[in-house]
């Protein structure tokens, strides 16, 4: 049964091909080259480390999406769990021995880069929420022993990559993970009950955080009262964005970024630099090729036949949503800064890795849309 | 069929749950597309002033100070061009190495190795560190030479102020050095202009117009990266150089006056007797102004510091002398304006007078005999004025000293150290000593001595004041836009003396007359104190009186001994003062001379006069025709 599934005779490699959503391909080859100039700027106008890092990953990421997309949406199915697991391993392992970075330890070294398996689990937690779902009756979805299983997978990776410590993280698995229990059908009470808990407790939840995190979250509340410390990201954040203005200050002409006042300007706060390059204008643009790539995931989900390719479709967009919600928030000022980095456009192998495999799998999914899965 | 139908109703749910997910991301990003359409629009110049004042920097440069020039034009104050040795410690690629060559080539000590590394350590790396602050030419030379060893080195060149007369104008113009940090708060313009290297007038004029000479800062304005670092630069914006000064002084006579006074504490003042120009003002011994520049070292400051001769005290304004008898005519005017005396008044000289059983001396042990006012001018008769201050009271003689000038800052604005000296009345005495005026502080005030302490330059005043027929003069060392010549300067003289009765210092113009001539004779008659001294050429005749300022009370055994002036001891010897103006005939010029323990008037003080006359007179016709005035707003 297990190699009947793998090898599907009904669809061919043409036509696979010819499956491929080409819009969700083009879109994501958009937004690479896009990302790939944008960390040139980020260099100086050079081609430098982090310009010629970024090309590979995606030279290897890329292709990879496509072979991910190849195996059959039932492959994916079979293998959720298995991957889940996998990547707690990997999770247990990193807490043990991996590399230690200005604080925490996150990550492990994979020869060709080095990897956080926190970014691999975004992923993992979907396919399998979405596997169980698809496979509970809907009479059990909102039973005692379902509720408590489906929390345990949340809460299981993320007590790991807490403790890492990765607080933006750990938030960003949590809703990628709840999405599907909304989306699986859980009583709107509970959301409702639970979210009310948690505001009511919220103050309890701020006095265990560490002292750089309640910083951070006084700081959101006001910049100004640490302008060259703890405010200073937020301070030069919001400075670069607006004086983009409507069209931008022009390419690789960003001062901000040229002159080194943008902390993070690689990673998490790519999107400064773009906004300040390009302006209202170009931001706008950059939103709405997201738009397009959560929307064509959206669609994927809506034409699956099964279940499972839905709830992982579905929630996979409500993601990369959420990732983009946040990052963005975060540079405008509009969140505290969490660590969150902006789907492709950051620079960041893990993340790029599971964001690709993640549009692998729709695309999947695309391909072998009129597939039933037991 | 179960299964399916449950398949169904899930997919169904999910599809509903989905759609309102889809509704709230709308929402969202359209609050994201708000928030970036505030900033970015609306925000948007706020913004763009905050990251250019995050990029853009300003270096001020020092600003040039203002020439202040002679009467003449010549630059008595300027500015040179001298070369500097600068380091660039992140271009430096072995910074010992560097040292090591450095100290070979320019002589450095340990010490300033020292320094220089503590300046490294403290500075940003792109900042210079200044090596030499003043190269000679040679050491600019060699270290051009190996400039291809030197790598991080930055010969530059540089705008420092200079007084090309060296120690001729000292205690006119002060000189400029580094400020401390008091002297910046003190002046606001200061404050806003300073920068690190920048120099301000630390004494004199230099001073006293700060902020007319100061000039404008030069300023760089370079793009600056997150760390300070200068990128590039955006634009350069020049200075203006300060206020030029022109001074009525003339370098000629002033360097005249330094010769004449050479190895000797003293001063001279000469002064313009119709516009109250100060053609010269010189105290000796005086000090290079240039040494400051760098900062002094501390044995050239100690050489000044300790010298006998003080030369850091300004004598011509803060010195305070006894007038001795060139006070006499100011005495013998009071009298006559007071109508206590007339020209027919005489008085028996028997070389000393006794009052109340205190004995006061003349001069002359042997007395003078049968004197009237001019023999008494002439031959400096100490008893003729015991005499007459005795009947004309120290109130009255105090009333015509003042309108003079004496007891009164001459230059008062322009020079803080000036003094005021004194002319004591009896009310004064009161107030200040607690005690009644006697009457034999009148006879020593008579011949200018007591309480009565004078400037050198209230005693030129003085002169002029008399010379000019008894018009009051506003003294000044600064050209103003207006200079005149002799006619005009008379003539306005007399015209102002009708509109302000206080301009006109006499009540007859005879007795002005009475008193002139009475000068005259002291210098150009037989037996006059300084009839040696004398010119007979009518051109560069004068007309002075000598005067000798006891420093100590004469003992009686010393007034029997004697001695000659070498045989006293430097301190005790007697100030040699001199006041005249000249030429006789149409006098222009007045002067005052002290030769600080020199001795008598008439032996070390009256002859110095006659050298410097020549000269005053036969730069005379030059003084007058000088013209080109540039328009100066002070």
């Amino acid at each position: 049964m297990f190699q009947n599934d793998r090898l599907n005779n009904e669809i061919t490699f043409f036509q696979k091909i010819k499956n491929l959503d080409y819009i969700l391909l083009i879109s994501v080859a958009l937004l690479s080259a896009i990302s790939v100039f944008v960390m040139y700027s980020t260099d100086g106008g050079e081609i430098l480390f982090h310009t010629k890092n970024h090309f590979v990953k995606l030279m290897v990421f890329f292709p990879l999406m496509i072979f991910v997309a190849f195996f059959n949406i039932k492959f994916w199915h079979n293998f959720s769990y298995i991957i889940y697991f996998l990547v707690i391993i990997l999770l247990i392992w990193v807490s043990f021995f991996g590399i230690k970075s200005s604080g925490s330890q996150r990550w492990m070294d994979v020869y060709l880069f080095v990897l956080q398996p926190s970014e691999l689990m975004k992923v993992a937690i979907i396919l399998c929420l979405a596997k169980y779902y698809h496979r509970l009756k809907i009479e059990n979805v909102n039973s005692f022993t379902s509720i408590i299983i489906v929390l345990s997978i949340i809460i299981i990776p993320i007590i790991f990559v807490i403790s890492q410590p990765d607080l933006g993280t750990s938030i960003l698995i949590a809703l990628s993970g709840l999405i599907i229990l909304w989306l699986g059908g859980v009583k709107i009470k509970y959301f409702i009950y639970s979210f009310i808990t948690f505001l009511i407790s919220l103050p309890f939840i701020i006095s265990f955080l560490k002292p750089y995190q309640k910083l951070r979250i006084l700081t959101f509340l006001d910049p100004d009262r640490d302008p060259l410390g703890a405010g200073y990201q937020i301070i030069q954040s919001k400075i670069a964005i607006g004086s983009g203005g409507l069209d931008g200050k022009g390419f690789l002409k960003g001062t901000q970024s040229y002159l080194d006042f943008l902390p993070e300007k690689h990673t998490d706060f790519i999107f400064t630099l773009f906004s300040e390059e390009f302006g209202f204008i170009g931001s706008v643009g950059l939103l709405i090729l997201y738009t397009i790539i959560i929307f064509r995931i959206v669609r994927i989900g809506s034409i699956s036949r099964s279940n499972f390719a839905r709830l992982f479709c579905f929630g996979y967009a409500f993601a990369i949503f959420i990732y983009i919600v946040v990052n963005l928030s975060m540079v405008l000022g509009l969140l505290p800064i969490v660590g969150s980095p902006l789907p492709i456009m950051s620079y960041g192998g893990s993340s790029m890795l599971a964001t690709m495999i993640g549009f692998g799998i729709v695309l999947s999914a695309k391909i072998n849309h009129k597939q039933i899965i037991a | 069929m179960i299964k399916s139908n449950s398949g169904i109703r899930k997919t169904d749910v999910i599809n509903r749950r989905m759609f309102i997910i889809g509704a709230a991301k709308f929402v969202v990003f359209a609050g994201i597309i708000a928030r970036l359409f505030s900033l970015q629009i609306n925000e948007n110049k706020k913004y763009l002033t905050l990251s250019d004042k995050n990029r853009i920097r300003e270096w001020k440069l020092p600003p040039t100070r203002g020439d202040i020039v002679d009467y003449f034009g010549n630059i008595i104050a300027g500015n040179l061009k001298v070369y500097q040795l600068h380091i660039i410690p992140e271009q430096v690629e072995n910074f010992n190495y560097l040292l090591l060559r450095l100290k070979s080539i320019l002589d450095l000590s340990e010490k300033k190795i020292t320094k220089i590394n503590k300046l490294k350590s403290e500075l940003k790396p792109w900042d210079s560190i200044i090596v030499s602050e003043n190269l000679t030419w040679g050491q600019f030379v060699k270290i051009n030479n190996y400039l291809y060893d030197l790598v991080g080195v930055k010969p530059v060149m540089t705008i420092s102020r200079n007084y090309p007369f060296k120690d001729v104008y000292t205690h006119v113009l002060g000189y400029v050095s580094q400020p401390n940090e008091e002297e910046i708060l003190a002046n606001e313009t200061i404050q806003q202009r300073f920068v690190p290297g920048m120099k301000i007038g630390k004494l004199g004029l230099e001073k006293r117009l700060e902020n007319h000479l100061i000039g404008t800062n030069a300023i760089q304005r370079y793009e600056v990266n997150a760390f300070g670092k200068r990128i590039n630069q955006l634009e350069y914006q020049k200075g203006k150089q300060g206020t030029k000064i022109r001074l009525t002084v003339d370098t000629e006579i002033q360097k005249s006056c330094g010769n004449l006074l050479k190895g000797k504490a003293g001063s001279i003042s000469v002064m313009d007797i119709f516009t109250g120009d100060i053609i010269a003002m010189y105290s000796s011994p005086s000090y290079d102004p240039n040494l400051f520049l760098f900062g002094i070292s501390q044995d050239e400051w100690q050489l000044i510091r300790n010298n006998p001769l003080k030369p850091l005290i300004n004598k011509t304004l803060s010195g305070l002398y006894s007038p001795g008898s060139t006070i006499k005519p100011i005495v013998a005017l009071s009298a006559l304006e007071n109508n206590v005396i007339d020209t027919k008044f005489k008085v028996k000289c028997t070389g000393k007078m006794e009052l109340y059983g205190q004995t006061f001396h003349c001069w002359k042990e042997k007395g003078h005999g049968w004197v009237s006012l001019k023999n008494a001018m002439k031959q400096s008769c100490d008893t003729y004025f015991y005499e007459i201050a005795r009947l004309l009271g120290v109130d009255r003689l105090n009333i015509t000293a003042e309108k003079f000038g004496l007891g009164k800052k001459v230059l008062g604005e322009y020079f803080e150290n000036e003094k005021k000296g004194l002319f004591p009345n009896t009310k004064w005495k009161k107030n200040n000593l607690g005690r009644g005026w006697v009457l034999g502080e009148t006879l020593i005030t008579g011949i200018g001595q007591g309480y009565i302490q004078s400037t050198p330059l209230q005693l030129c005043m003085m002169t002029a004041q008399i010379a000019n027929g008894g018009y009051a003069i506003k003294p000044k060392i600064i050209v103003d836009n207006k200079p005149i010549n002799l006619q005009e300067a008379k003539k306005s003289m007399q015209r102002e003396q009708l509109h302000y009765s206080d301009k006109k210092l006499f009540k007859n113009k005879k007795n002005i007359k009475i008193v002139q001539e009475a000068i005259f004779s002291s210098t150009n008659e037989r037996f006059g104190t300084s009839y040696k001294s004398r010119i007979d050429d009518p051109k560069y005749q004068f007309a002075g009186k000598t005067g000798t300022a006891q420093v100590k009370r004469i003992s009686k055994r010393e007034r029997e001994l004697d001695l000659e002036l070498e045989q006293i001891p430097y301190k005790d010897r007697d100030h040699a003062l001199y006041v005249a103006y000249g030429p006789y005939i149409n006098p222009r010029y007045a002067l005052s001379i002290i030769v600080e323990h020199g001795g008598s008037g008439s032996k070390a003080a009256a002859p110095i006069a006659k050298k410097l006359f020549k000269l005053i007179i036969d730069r005379h016709d030059l003084r007058n025709d000088q013209s080109n005035f540039e328009e100066i707003n002070i």
